[in-house]
């Protein structure tokens, strides 16, 4: 049952850091225009930029 | 046109830079975004352009000085799209920030659930195979420490909605919920304190993260079609040309009007505001206003309102405030009494609610006695008692409302039709009676060519043409028959008169009947006006008036099929009304209505127990609006009676009124099955939990698995491929 001491630090981290990408994106605005979202990504003029 | 506009009051400057959301018109594909963007950032002094797909609006940013606000709609118009400035409404930007709030809480309550799932499945798994009790214990421990910040985080709006119905003496959903919530947490740190076998901290979470995914979605579908509304209501563009202190005109959105102002009201346009008028004679069309067909005529000193369209003669008004006396005032008056004396509706939810909540408390206490009286320890009562509550929690009742609400106003919202209340769903459902005004409800709000089949389509279309070249209402009415949008580019408008024009070598006149020298002899009903049309030695004379809308008929009479019982109030002459009354096949009718009389009929309706809906546009129909069950108003309706409207639709078509009825009815019956779905799960649980056999595995079943169930049944609300085209 050693093992448990760093897989359970593990999965808790893992989880945090998905938790923490999401409120990031919501923070950044990623939610407000999920239809466009699904669009943008067929253009490809903003390579550039 | 756009160029003398001044849209100063949408523009927000900040640092140099200048901001401004607009409304945008015909965004429908991927390659809008870039057209739209890449083109706008194409020209100097634009910082930035993003446009928000799903709401269709457009943020721009441009540096102070280089450009102003017209600029930037004048080079969206070269582009291609026709774009309308837009002021968020404070409730909106309120919506936003409790949208994310309730977004966060889902976030923090899927985390939790999915880390303590992880755990319990060990755990549970555990109890089958050789798991010790420390690890057992220290699994638990974990969950407390991951639980007990993710309830106090994502359980916010339970807990809060549930004080708030604590304070005001009331019971709604919210308050079994966080109860139940709570004491499942709290027990599972007594159980695990004392090496236990049995934890619920995953149920707690569980379920929370179920209803907020359900708050969320309903909270986003009332976001969508408000967000909708809104760009209708800035893409009416209601602009204003306003005499300056030079004595210059200048053009301003109507929403920078304020009482003293002088404004020119040109002919065909419509009346800005309220006032009254300083100079100028004319006749004005108040069917938006009083559901009146015959033009009033006007002179100076005369008031006039917001809505009416000026047909003959320049007008100079000032802006007034609703001064005594006033057709306003009176609405106004009348609107306040109407809303003070409506009862408030009580919700299925609620009701639901009121009777659960007791019932749920009440067995957990039984429990409790029950227990201690068969001689079990104090320990194993209590907690098979908090296991009743927890099992009971109503997470598919919860559900059970919204989730139907979701989808039905998403079916609504397909057909066309706009919900600004959260409970017109349900106050749809239960009508037995409508109540139609005529004027812009049953028929169209613009008038139409009525004897279109008595000429040659050639010589129509030649009219119809000739027509675009003219601001005149009539000719707008002839216009609107045209199949080619291609004005003839020679026309020149006769003000007063009319427009000419030579189409193939041959002179064509439009308008009066002096200017193209044509006679009339036959007596028309007042409501009519006629317009003459002259191309070499053929004439036409076209009668222009308030048609039925296309499919009135056909809906008239499926509401009478649907048991419905249709009647018409209308402000307009009783004569004007019995054609249309004969023409829909309803008996029940009542012309020459003043807004105090319509409130009248309503609450006799009311009194008589009929559940009454009231579709109308114009100000007069304001009071009769809130007086009734329920309301609908069509898009064009004026300002005060859209306000009024627990939902509006769009189009030319009346069907969305029956739509609405069909798709609120079906959403009722889901509704109720969805609650007994939930009252057969209760029937089967509770005597389970009472029995003491609750485990924690069977309890994250049985409450995903009620939830589940009612989603999906919500989902029939959409219908059998939606009721018909939008």
């Amino acid at each position: 049952m050693n093992v448990l001491v760093y897989l359970v630090p593990m999965a808790l981290a893992l989880g945090l850091t998905g938790l923490a990408a999401f409120l990031w994106s919501l923070r950044s605005g990623q939610y407000e225009d999920m239809d466009g979202a699904a669009l943008r990504v067929l253009s490809d003029d903003d390579v550039q930029r | 046109m756009t160029g003398s506009l001044d849209l100063s009051i949408y523009v927000k400057r900040h640092g140099g830079q200048s901001r401004m959301e607009l409304a945008v018109e015909g965004v429908g594909c991927a390659g809008c975004i870039r057209k739209i963007e890449g083109g706008l950032k194409k020209i100097p002094g634009i910082v930035d352009a993003r446009l928000n797909f799903t709401n269709r609006r457009l943020a721009v940013e441009w540096r102070d000085g280089e450009l102003d606000a017209g600029d930037v709609i004048d080079a969206l118009e070269r582009i291609g799209y026709h774009a309308h400035p837009f002021e968020p409404q404070r409730a909106e930007t309120d919506e936003a920030l409790h949208a994310r709030h309730l977004m966060k809480c889902l976030a923090v309550a899927g985390f939790a659930a999915m880390n303590i799932m992880l755990l319990s499945v060990s755990v549970w798994s555990g109890g089958a195979t050789d798991m010790t009790q420390e690890t057992r214990d220290f699994f638990h421990w974990l969950s407390a420490l991951i639980a007990l910040p993710a309830v106090g985080y994502a359980g916010q709006p339970f807990f809060r909605s549930a004080l708030r119905a604590i304070r005001a003496r009331a019971l709604n959903m919210d308050v079994p919920i966080s109860l139940g919530v709570l004491l499942a947490v709290g027990m599972s740190i007594v159980e695990t304190a004392g090496h236990a076998e049995h934890a619920y901290f995953d149920s707690a979470v569980m379920l929370l993260f179920f209803l907020l995914c359900g708050r969320y979605l309903d909270h986003a579908m009332r976001r969508k079609t408000r967000a909708v509304a809104g760009n209708l209501a800035a893409l009416k563009a209601e602009v204003a040309h306003r005499f300056e202190g030079g004595g210059e005109v200048v053009t301003v959105p109507v929403a920078a009007l304020i009482p003293g102002d002088r404004l020119l009201v040109r002919p065909g346009e419509r009346v800005p505001a309220d006032g009254t008028v300083i100079s100028g004679t004319s006749e004005i069309d108040e069917s938006l206003v009083t559901g009146e067909t015959v033009h009033r005529k006007l002179t100076a000193g005369a008031t006039i309102y917001a809505g009416s369209v000026n047909y003959s003669g320049a007008l100079t008004m000032r802006v007034t405030a609703a001064g005594p006396g006033t057709l306003l005032d009176e609405v106004e008056r009348l609107l306040d009494k109407a809303v003070a004396g409506r009862s408030r509706y009580r919700r299925l939810a609620d009701r639901a609610a009121r009777l659960y909540a007791p019932m749920v408390h009440a067995t957990a206490a039984l429990t409790l006695t029950g227990w201690l009286l068969a001689g079990a320890s104090l320990h194993d009562a209590v907690i098979t008692a908090i296991a009743v509550l927890i099992i009971t929690c109503p997470c598919a009742l919860a559900l059970a409302i919204p989730a139907v609400q979701v989808v039905a106003s998403g079916a609504l919202f397909r057909t066309g039709v706009i919900l600004n209340a959260g409970d017109a769903i349900e106050r749809l459902a239960e009508v037995d009676t409508v109540v139609f005004d005529k004027t812009g409800t049953l028929t169209l709000p613009e008038p139409r060519v009525a004897n279109i089949g008595v000429y040659d389509p050639d010589l129509l279309e030649m009219a119809a043409r000739l027509a675009q070249s003219s601001r005149h209402p009539l000719a707008a009415a002839v216009a609107r028959e045209a199949r080619e949008r291609v004005p003839y580019l020679d026309a020149i408008e006769e003000p007063g008169q009319g427009v000419r024009a030579l189409i193939d070598g041959i002179e064509a006149r439009l308008g009066s009947f002096a200017f193209c020298g044509n006679t009339c002899s036959v007596a028309l009903p007042p409501e009519t006006s006629l317009i003459a049309f002259r191309h070499g030695d053929r004439g036409a004379i076209f009668a222009v008036r308030q048609s039925l809308r296309a499919d009135a008929v056909d809906v008239a009479k499926s509401l009478a099929a649907l048991g419905i019982d249709v009647r018409i109030l209308s402000g307009d002459r009783p004569a004007a009304v019995e054609p249309i009354a004969a023409a829909l096949g309803i008996a029940q009718w009542q012309g020459g209505l003043t807004p105090a009389q319509k409130i009248a009929a309503i609450d006799a309706l009311k009194a008589a127990g009929r559940r009454v809906l009231m579709v109308g546009d114009g100000l007069n129909d304001a009071p009769a609006l809130a007086a009734a069950q329920v309301s609908l108003s069509p898009i064009v309706a004026a300002h005060i009676t859209q306000a009024q409207a627990d939902a509006v639709f769009l189009g030319e078509r009346l069907a969305p009124v029956r739509d609405a009825l069909v798709i609120a009815r079906r959403a009722r019956r889901l509704m109720q099955q969805n609650l007994w779905l939930a009252v057969i799960y209760n029937a089967i649980a509770v005597p389970v939990a009472i029995a003491g056999h609750v485990t924690p595995l069977i309890a994250a079943a049985a409450m995903s698995g009620s939830s589940v169930l009612v989603t999906l049944n919500a989902l029939r609300a959409r219908g059998p491929g939606g009721v018909g085209p939008s």
